[in-house]
């Protein structure tokens, strides 16, 4: 129950700043440049290609402060076949990266399971290095219903 | 505050795959919310995780806001010998735990 006093509080507050919950009119252009430049800022100028990698995330997200993620990597797991990293990005959020995971051979299986917050309906991209160099990379689209940090507006 | 919690198996067979999992009690701001009179929250996020088996890196994780709160990060391991597991968090504000969990290998 808001009372009075903390209505014109909020009131008053939503008054002093009226442009911070404005998103800007580009504001997709900037998110996608954000998601391509995190996605670079990993791969390089690397080709990433598909397959190998398995995103496993519900497809309908009811609340996206905590969202369940789990990434599988096929690979062998030796010395000289391995996963070395496992990157997640998210298309949506402020920020993209979600967790950056360095492993090796002695990982035995490249499993990573975590939560992230996703902040809007779109594209959820897991990337893996293998240590030859090269990218593979799945991407899950997820509806998300509730919106982890989305108050404040996106960007 | 500060408290976290790892769940390794007590004991397995020599070259097995285990899964260890970590949480850690923390409440990840993301230093994009404010407050309802409008002042930013800072950021106050733990960065790092990472697992040392007997001394040597076994695994590396950086976090970012996106991570949930109380971030869990569950991985695998090969059991290799007896020892130690150690876990280290860092974050912002000087945050840093650790915790450590005994493993026999047989």
């Amino acid at each position: 129950m808001t009372t009075r006093r903390q209505f014109l509080v909020i009131a008053a507050g939503a008054l002093a700043a009226p442009a911070r919950a404005q998103l800007p009119p580009n504001v997709a252009q900037l998110r996608k440049a954000a998601f391509d430049q995190a996605i670079r800022d990993v791969v390089g100028a690397a080709p990433v290609r598909s397959g190998k990698v398995k995103l496993d995330m519900p497809p309908l997200v009811d609340n996206g402060n905590a969202v369940p993620v789990t990434i599988t990597v096929e690979s062998p797991m030796t010395a000289t076949d391995h996963v070395r990293a496992i990157h997640l990005f998210t298309e949506k959020n402020p920020q993209p990266r979600v967790i950056g995971a360095t492993l090796g051979p002695r990982a035995g299986r490249a499993i990573l399971t975590t939560r992230a917050r996703i902040a809007d309906t779109g594209q959820v991209i897991a990337i893996a290095q293998m240590s030859d160099g090269s990218f593979y990379s799945d991407r899950v689209e997820v509806v998300v219903t509730l919106s982890a940090c989305l108050e404040e507006g996106l960007i | 505050m500060a408290r976290v919690v790892v769940s390794v198996p007590p004991s397995a067979k020599k070259g097995e795959v285990i899964e260890i999992r970590t949480l850690a009690s923390h409440p990840m701001e993301t230093g994009f919310r404010h407050t309802t009179t409008g002042e930013l929250i800072p950021r106050d996020i733990i960065t790092t995780l990472v697992c040392t088996y007997n001394g040597a890196e076994i695994f590396r994780a950086a976090l970012h806001p996106a991570v949930s709160a109380n971030p869990l990060v569950t991985f695998n391991t090969v059991a290799t010998e007896s020892g130690t597991l150690e876990f280290k968090w860092t974050g912002d504000n000087g945050y840093s735990v650790t915790a450590s969990a005994p493993i026999s290998v047989v």
